[in-house]
């Protein structure tokens, strides 16, 4: 209660009986219990929060995630210095640790400015300073996550993600594969490259779709798998090597193919391992009756 | 044991330096009339007065940029930067960034050594009653509760903000991240005030439900984990409240009445476990309301070192 607290406070001190002992190690044990059970509860609050939803980026330069959280103070000045009013500070609710900054990238992405002002303005570190080329920035990786709705996928060509790209031709090129749909053209697909991508989010914002962008930017520990140390990349080795470390291997011919090209496998009509050409289905539906069970085929 | 509803009723029956005694003699309401009477006012409201002014002047610094462009001062509370020169940086935020691992800047550990320093020099827990926007939450509560006559209440004890202080930099240490700054009601206040509130308004209403309902001063003055950091620095702190003039105290109770914490009123007006009449004890905020609601003048602002009497 207040008022022994007042009065034991005041100076006076009690004179140490058994009871008055155990009643003061009662209390302290009772205050120092609940203390640190109001502790643990936002200690726990905190681990849970600090999982970061896949659309919340931080800003250029910013420390790994569990470093950065010891290092921001949320004091905004990151914010304040962003030119085109990218960052924003957390509010309670928002899913992101509680004033730290971040950005969506759908909403309004990182311009990439060449000095970086969000993290010099930064005073504790917790965006890094040492980060100078904007260009060798972090934030995340793009990923085109919906191969089924992205234009270029479907055949045509949009190319905004790719256009829009500040490092165009690096961190997204455009791949060009047959398109086995119509058969007779080229798909060009947007294709990332987590060697010069920034994580910047413009490709994700200017994606036409309407709502959800076919290209997205994710935290790179979503969006990049951990490479397979153990498997040894061929190419890699021959190319370091200066050669093929297991000498040059006989190219074995293809049975029917022979006269073709090491590696090309595409039959023209009248080749194959058969020689038999693949007959263009006639056109015209069968004569047989329709009907159930009837054997028709289109 | 009824209110004897006498202001002057201080002839002695009941202990006249406990809260509960002050309360039992309706003084509790409104405190500071007897003041009113003899100072005036505004001399019975100065140090008030001028404390609401640092505390929203403060403030309209912060946002006189977001909201008029002006930038003189950006950032919150937590860390800012004044002029494009001057780094300010609370020292508590630097204590859990120490406890979680992480070495700060040196524009951060320039700035929370000047705001160190500042708070040493003037009192530690001036930030609490000058600068802490949440002040202005609980004092609203405390007012209310004075008016409505709301008695009693479950108060933790005092000690519980050391604890909770030891446990928040514990909790750092052991997460690695500055566990508190989640759920830290002040930086959070201060922080919403400026960037946008989110669900914040619920922790802040929640303060302000607590100390009216449930703790009288239960936030400020028993939890508040800040506040004990900056009790820390009161306890050295140059700038003093001293009761030089107790010989003319009438035993009206009301600076216990308006004290957030009245505790530390005791051993200096009443010399209980002490010879001089200042007010060394941490926990003291330096806000000034005991010498304005003081119609005897019994209160003054000195230094620490001044033990004089008059």
């Amino acid at each position: 209660m207040s008022d022994q607290d007042t009065s034991s406070r005041a100076g006076v001190q009690p004179v140490a009986t058994p009871a008055s002992r155990r009643r003061f190690l009662k209390d302290a044990a009772g205050v120092a219990g609940g203390a640190g059970l109001l502790a643990l509860g936002a200690g726990l609050y905190a681990r849970q929060a600090s999982a970061l939803p896949a659309t919340a980026i931080r800003p250029p330069g910013a420390l790994a995630e569990a470093d950065f959280l010891a290092a921001c103070v949320r004091c905004g000045l990151c914010v304040r210095d962003c030119p085109y009013d990218t960052l924003k500070l957390a509010e309670l609710g928002d899913g992101v640790a509680t004033g730290t900054p971040y950005f969506e990238a759908r909403k309004i992405p990182c311009e990439m400015c060449d000095d970086i002002p969000c993290a010099a303005a930064c005073p504790t570190g917790a965006l890094d300073r040492g980060l100078t080329d904007i260009g060798k920035a972090k934030m995340g990786l793009a990923v085109l996550i919906d191969q089924e709705n992205c234009l270029n996928f479907l055949g045509l060509r949009c190319d905004v993600c790719y256009r829009v790209c500040p490092v165009i031709d690096k961190a997204i090129t455009l791949e060009r594969i047959h398109n086995p749909r119509s058969d007779r053209h080229a798909m060009l697909l947007p294709t990332v490259h987590s060697e010069y991508c920034t994580g910047c989010g413009k490709c994700e914002k200017s994606c036409v779709l309407p709502g959800e962008s076919a290209i997205k930017v994710l935290p790179i520990k979503l969006a990049q798998g951990s490479r397979a140390e153990h498997y040894l990349r061929g190419w890699e080795e021959k190319k370091a090597a200066g050669e093929s470390l297991i000498g040059e291997q006989v190219e074995l011919p293809v049975r029917g193919l022979e006269g073709k090209a090491f590696g090309d496998t595409r039959i023209a009509p009248g080749e194959g391992p058969r020689g038999a050409a693949p007959t263009v289905p006639d056109s015209k539906p069968s004569s047989k009756p329709g009907g159930i069970d009837s054997g028709w085929k289109p | 044991m009824s209110a004897q509803g006498t202001v002057g009723a201080s002839g002695g029956k009941l202990p006249p330096t406990s809260v509960r005694g002050a309360a039992r003699r309706g003084v509790v309401a409104r405190p500071g009339r007897e003041a009113v009477e003899a100072k005036g006012w505004l001399q019975a409201h100065k140090w008030l007065l001028l404390r609401r002014l640092s505390q929203f002047g403060i403030l309209a610094l912060f946002l006189a940029g977001p909201w008029f462009g002006i930038w003189i001062v950006k950032g919150n509370l937590s860390s800012s930067l004044t002029l494009d020169t001057l780094p300010l940086t609370d020292p508590f935020l630097i204590a859990q960034q120490f406890a979680a691992g992480h070495w700060p800047y040196r524009e951060a550990l320039v700035g929370g050594g000047i705001v160190l320093a500042f708070y040493l020099l003037v009192g530690g827990r001036l930030f609490c009653s000058w600068v802490c926007p949440v002040n202005l939450v609980t004092d609203a509560a405390a007012w209310l509760r004075r008016r409505l006559g709301l008695k009693g209440g479950k108060v933790p004890a005092g000690s519980t903000r050391s604890w909770l202080l030891g446990f928040v930099l514990l909790a750092a240490a052991a997460t690695g991240s500055l566990a508190w700054e989640w759920v830290n009601p002040v930086s959070m206040f201060h922080r919403a005030l400026i960037f946008g509130f989110g669900l914040a308004w619920g922790i802040v209403g929640g303060i302000f439900l607590y100390d009216l309902l449930v703790a009288p001063r239960g936030w400020c003055g028993h939890l508040c984990p800040q506040g004990a950091f900056y009790g820390l620095l009161g306890r050295v702190t140059l700038l003093r409240v001293s009761a030089a003039h107790r010989s003319a105290c009438n035993d009206c109770m009301d600076c216990f009445a308006v004290c957030p914490e009245p505790q530390v009123i005791r051993p200096a007006l009443k010399g209980v476990g002490q010879d001089h009449p200042l007010i060394l004890d941490g926990d003291c905020t330096t806000c000034g309301r005991c010498v304005d609601v003081c119609g005897k003048d019994v209160f003054r602002i000195t230094t620490r070192f001044n033990r004089s009497e008059s």
